[in-house]
């Protein structure tokens, strides 16, 4: 468990590690708080021969938390976000933090590095797939793009991101005062076996519609739009709709089987989680 | 005055001030400063100069013959200095030894490095020396093994096949033991009129013992003393010695293991491993120190397991909920090799001598088969087979009482030992113990907290709660008898403890046993400091040093407290003898008108009359002329200890309330009640701590951990990431209730603590998970039980059971 010998390098700027990663090509990486990338190394399963270390980009580290968007820089680690002020249109984001895993890895893992990563159950993925996010990216050449968050996670640890794009910020546009993220786990700080989460628009004691979003049941996050359907057509905040909406939640999905659950333990806990989060959710 | 050495008990002569003063005291743990401090100084704390790191190449199939090992590319990796085969080496194999006849026990060995063939992905195939860790780490992926595979063996299903591969050419059936044992004569008949017959049918999952710190070693040769230095981890120093000093060809005298702090063992670390010889053997032919510390991948995958185990069990039991018959078939996998001292025997020679427990059970038979497989093989893990085999009695009577209509705890009461000593069907004579005392006190705290009112009312809105206990007994201080009747060829046993006080008046005492996290420091301390009027801090504990100790047989069966405890108890007595002998000399009274007090004698007529035992070791080292003519100068001391008749049982009772999570499945433990009884407890709060530990531990192998794997024998959960040890945050705390039944043997009273809290749980976790489950009319036998197996079970997706 130690990793394949590589070559450090710490970045000075955003520029200067979007060019420098250019220029190295595929077989660099770039190193933010680690939780991820270096028991990959220790593994042997990642073997980059260059790391560029971002950790001293304190540009990239901030929470920017208005009353119609929140920015927040890709180095901000998930216990800043977790201890910081965002405002009730985006306390969801902050509630969310204390599923990733323990204390110490939320001290030092980052928003973007989850977000490059891109576990199929990641929060910071499920939040940006949620709440309709984009991805603020940098290339080489001071190249600058914007990815959606539906767009951005196709797969297994697979982003839209080139190798050579550095995530400088994620913005929340549109603030979510009924929203909640809520999983099931064997262990707490586990990555979910499932997790669940729904933004809800909620006026006078009913949903006029909303949106759904699930981890752990598929190779990548997903949206739920045969659930959202469900919510479209509105009704009283009720646990009737929000069974109905878990149920077409539950049919919509095709849950992988392995040795942590099976697929219709899977989809039992689709339904029973976006229940819980729609009942957190229009709690708020 | 003549020198007195080896047993006595003269502690219980007049004079000696045995008032409790330290014997029961939750003295601090004078281990902690320096644990908590990071001053505590384990394996990898070591730093030799010009020490290399070691790495091992390892087999990447689970069975085969090696065909080619080619280490030429490993020795052009940067940094890496040698590597060495098993022909480089060549070293002698470890082969533990049962005296049992070849149609009970077929032996095998353990070479040190695989040579023809490989038994587990994990297996180390040759061993790689550099300058760094991580050079070590380039040099193993840079060697070159090819193999033959054959098909693996991973089952018990697959083992007993026939036409199996066989995993030893020697078992060609892949059976190592197979024992029947006191088939009680009109058995058949028993089962065959019982009125009602139960049968469990269980599983227990393969588990890690897991301790924080990983196996390790740094061993190099010492000119000066002409010595190899092995400081190691290990719970049996004197036996690392014996099996290294055979296997590498070396006489015992010129080698020295010695034990640094340790993060615990479990058991794991009981046993001899082949990479500390590895190691050893390497750092001789480099002629530099190497150090060696496993990392958690192998820690996970390629070390010592234990506890997995199949039980095909029937119990029968008249109208009233007596118990008429057991007969329990117990199959134990035991992975690639058998452990020494322990052999293959550990688990399934366990099961079926402690089987009964502490039921009356009239009629026995029981059959335990130890079984290979390409996999990792087991050691003895805190509870050695009673965690599993009290679960499958307590299921047993469970069942009993559904059956029978009766409440489970009153089917339990019936039955219990309640007269002591207690001779059982097993052959094995109980000494006294609590059994009934502490179910009941168990079952009236959880009635006093209102656990049964809560479990109906909460019923009522759709919560599942149950409520279940344990009730068992644990041998500790097994004797070299003890041992011998499970014919092993190294026969643990005894203690030896040698005492001195220096000029200063501090006493140094040495014990055979060695900690590994159970504060011998302290407790032994308080024996000796109580033995002679001292405080605790004025006694140091020498352990874990061959060249030290004479002799030890280390820690592991709950021994210390009572075999090395009393043989410490014993020499801190005879050190006192003397003491009181020079004492009286040297006040010129009588040797009956003298008393130990104060760190010191003084005269029973006239306490004023006294000498302090500074004042005595002045005359004893400095002024030996005063002495009298018959008597060597210096005050030192020494007796040994032996277990008694079948060794002394502790006894517990644990209560459980767990509630299952109709949404999810979780089993969340809302309450845990642990009443235990390990006689007289020389530190409660160690006690405490040993049952937490031990809880933590057992509800571990409840709900949580399992190792696994894939098809080919590849080990699929070799990370915390899939080998789910529980947090803290999944662990409740637990109530701890004292009863003392003094042990009548050991100095002090005291009975082992060391293995009851890992022992109960899974029984009491297993007993409340399946009361919540009773109106799912669905029972749950394999552990560990998944969240998804008590969600299907709750949702009716699961088979009822017959
Ligand atoms: C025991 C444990 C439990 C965990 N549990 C959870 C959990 O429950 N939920 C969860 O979401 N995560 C969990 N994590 C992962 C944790 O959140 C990581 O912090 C996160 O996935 C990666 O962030 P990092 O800053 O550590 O990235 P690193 O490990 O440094 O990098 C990860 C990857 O992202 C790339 N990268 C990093 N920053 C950027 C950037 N700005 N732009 C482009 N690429 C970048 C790296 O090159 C690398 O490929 C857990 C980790 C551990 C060790």
């Amino acid at each position: 468990m130690k990793p394949p010998p590589f070559t450090y390098h710490r970045a000075r700027d955003v520029a200067g590690a979007a060019d420098l990663v250019a220029e190295l090509g595929e077989d660099a990486k770039f190193l933010a708080g680690g939780q991820s990338l270096i028991p990959m190394m220790n593994f042997r399963l990642a073997r980059p021969e260059h790391l560029i270390d971002i950790g001293g980009l304190r540009e990239l580290s901030f929470v920017d938390a208005g009353p119609e968007a929140l920015r927040v820089g890709s180095l901000t680690t998930h216990r800043t976000v977790e201890t910081a002020d965002l405002g009730t249109g985006f306390d969801v984001v902050r509630e969310a933090m204390r599923w990733i895993g323990h204390l110490p890895i939320r001290t030092r893992g980052t928003v973007g590095g989850s977000l490059a990563h891109a576990d199929a159950t990641a929060e910071w993925c499920l939040l940006a797939v949620l709440l309709d996010a984009e991805i603020v990216v940098a290339g080489a050449g001071g190249r600058r793009r914007t990815i959606a968050a539906g767009d951005a996670f196709l797969g297994f640890y697979t982003t839209l991101l080139a190798d050579d794009e550095l995530i400088v910020e994620v913005v929340f546009g549109r603030p979510a005062p009924h929203a909640a993220v809520t999983e099931f786990a064997e262990r707490k700080g586990d990555f979910a076996v499932v997790s669940a989460a729904v933004d809800l628009d909620v006026g006078s004691g009913a949903v006029a519609g909303g949106r759904v979003a699930l981890g752990g049941v598929g190779p990548a996050v997903v949206r739920v739009p045969e659930a959202e359907r469900v919510l479209q057509a509105g009704g009283r905040a009720c646990r009737d709709l929000f069974e109905a909406c878990a149920d077409a939640a539950a049919q919509a999905v095709d849950p992988p089987a392995d040795g942590d659950a099976g697929t219709e333990y899977r989809r039992a806990l689709v339904r029973n989680l976006v229940i819980r989060a729609c009942e957190e959710a229009v709690a708020r | 005055m003549t020198s007195e050495v080896a047993t006595g008990d003269r502690a219980n002569e007049p004079g000696f001030r045995a008032d409790g003063t330290w014997i029961g005291a939750a003295v601090s743990r004078k281990e902690d400063p320096r644990l908590l401090t990071g001053e505590a100084r384990f394996v990898d704390d070591i730093h030799l100069p010009r020490m290399l790191h070691a790495a091992f190449v390892r087999s990447t199939v689970a069975s085969g013959h090696i065909t080619s090992v080619d280490l030429s590319r490993v020795l052009e990796v940067p940094g890496v200095v040698a590597a060495f085969t098993a022909e480089d080496l060549d070293l002698g194999d470890i082969t533990p030894r049962l005296d049992r006849p070849p149609e009970e026990h077929t032996e095998t060995s353990m070479p040190i490095l695989a040579r023809d063939r490989v038994r587990f992905v994990g297996e180390p195939v040759a061993v790689v020396l550099a300058e760094d860790p991580y050079a070590a780490e380039d040099g193993i992926e840079a060697a070159d093994v090819t193999y033959d595979v054959t098909p693996p063996v991973l089952s018990e299903e697959q083992a007993l096949t026939p036409g199996a591969n066989a995993v030893h050419d020697e078992a060609p059936g892949n059976v190592l033991l197979d024992v029947s044992m006191f088939a009680s004569d009109g058995i058949d008949d028993v089962f065959a009129e019982a009125p009602c017959v139960v049968h469990v049918r269980a599983r227990a999952g393969r588990q890690n013992a897991l301790p924080l710190e990983t196996r390790g070693v740094v061993a190099g040769w010492d000119a000066r003393a002409q010595q190899l230095l092995v400081q190691t981890c290990t719970q049996v120093p004197h036996q690392v010695r014996t099996v290294l000093a055979g296997s590498l060809g070396m006489s015992e005298s010129t080698v020295r293991v010695l034990v640094p702090d340790m993060g615990g063992g479990f058991g794991i670390k009981c046993v001899v491993g082949r990479e500390e010889i590895a190691v050893a053997a390497a750092a001789t032919r480099a002629g530099r120190p190497v150090k060696w510390i496993e990392d958690r991948k192998d820690a996970l995958s390629a070390s010592f397991l234990a506890r997995e185990q199949r039980y095909e069990a029937r119990a029968a039991f008249d109208e009233t909920g007596r118990i008429l018959g057991l007969d329990v078939d117990v199959l134990c996998d035991m992975g690639a090799y058998s452990c020494y001292p322990f052999t293959v025997g550990i688990e399934p020679l366990m099961a079926s001598s402690e089987m009964p427990g502490v039921y009356r059970v009239p009629a026995y038979r029981v059959r335990g088969r130890a079984i290979a497989t390409n996999k990792a093989p087991t050691a003895p893990y805190r509870g050695v087979s009673r965690p599993q085999h009290v679960m499958v009695m307590e299921r047993l009577v469970e069942r009993a009482a559904r059956e029978l209509g009766l409440d489970a705890l009153e089917v339990r009461r019936r039955n219990l030992i309640t007269v002591f000593p207690y001779t059982g069907i097993n052959n094995v004579t109980y000494d006294p113990g609590s059994y009934l005392e502490s179910l009941n006190l168990c079952e009236r705290v959880l009635a006093d907290e209102g656990w049964y009112g809560t479990q109906r009312s909460v019923a009522e809105q759709g919560r599942v709660l149950g409520i279940g206990y344990a009730c068992f007994n644990e041998r500790t201080g097994y004797g070299s008898d003890a041992f011998a009747k499970r014919k092993m060829q190294a026969v643990p046993g005894f203690d030896l403890s040698e005492v001195r006080m220096d000029t200063s008046g501090t006493v140094v005492v040495t014990t055979g046993t060695m900690s590994h996290g159970q504060s011998h420091e302290t407790t032994m301390a308080q024996i000796v400091a109580d033995k002679l009027g001292l405080p605790v801090d004025k006694v140091k504990i020498q352990q874990g040093d061959t060249d030290r100790v004479t002799y030890g047989w280390g820690s592991f069966g709950s021994r210390s407290i009572t075999i090395g405890g009393t043989a410490v108890a014993l020499a801190a007595g005879n050190l006192g003898g003397k003491l009181l002998d020079l004492g009286a000399h040297l006040l010129e009274t009588r040797r009956d008108n003298v008393e130990l007090a104060d760190e010191g004698v003084q005269q029973r007529d006239d306490h004023d009359r006294r000498l302090s035992y500074q004042d005595i070791a002045d005359v004893a080292y400095l002024r030996s002329h005063l002495l009298p003519k018959e008597a060597e100068p210096g005050l030192q001391a020494s007796a040994s200890f032996d277990g008694v008749g079948d060794g002394t049982f502790s006894n517990a009772a644990h209560g459980v309330v767990v509630e299952l999570h109709r949404d999810t499945g979780r089993v969340e433990i809302l309450r845990y009640v642990c009443v235990e009884d390990c006689g007289v407890a020389i530190n409660p709060q160690v006690v405490d701590g040993q049952a937490r530990g031990g809880i933590a531990q057992g509800i571990a192998g409840a709900l949580f951990e399992k190792v696994t794997y894939d098809e080919n024998g590849e080990p699929s959960a070799a990370s915390f990431l899939d080998y789910k040890v529980p947090t803290a945050c999944e662990i409740p705390d637990v109530a701890m209730h004292h009863i003392e039944t003094p042990c009548l043997f050991t100095d002090n009273g005291a009975k082992g603590a060391g293995e009851g809290g890992t022992i109960g749980a899974p029984a009491a976790v297993l007993n409340a998970v399946n009361d919540a489950l009773r109106p799912a009319g669905v029972e749950l036998n394999d552990t560990p039980i998944t969240p998804q197996q008590v969600f299907d079970a709750l949702t009716g997706a699961l088979e009822v059971a017959p």
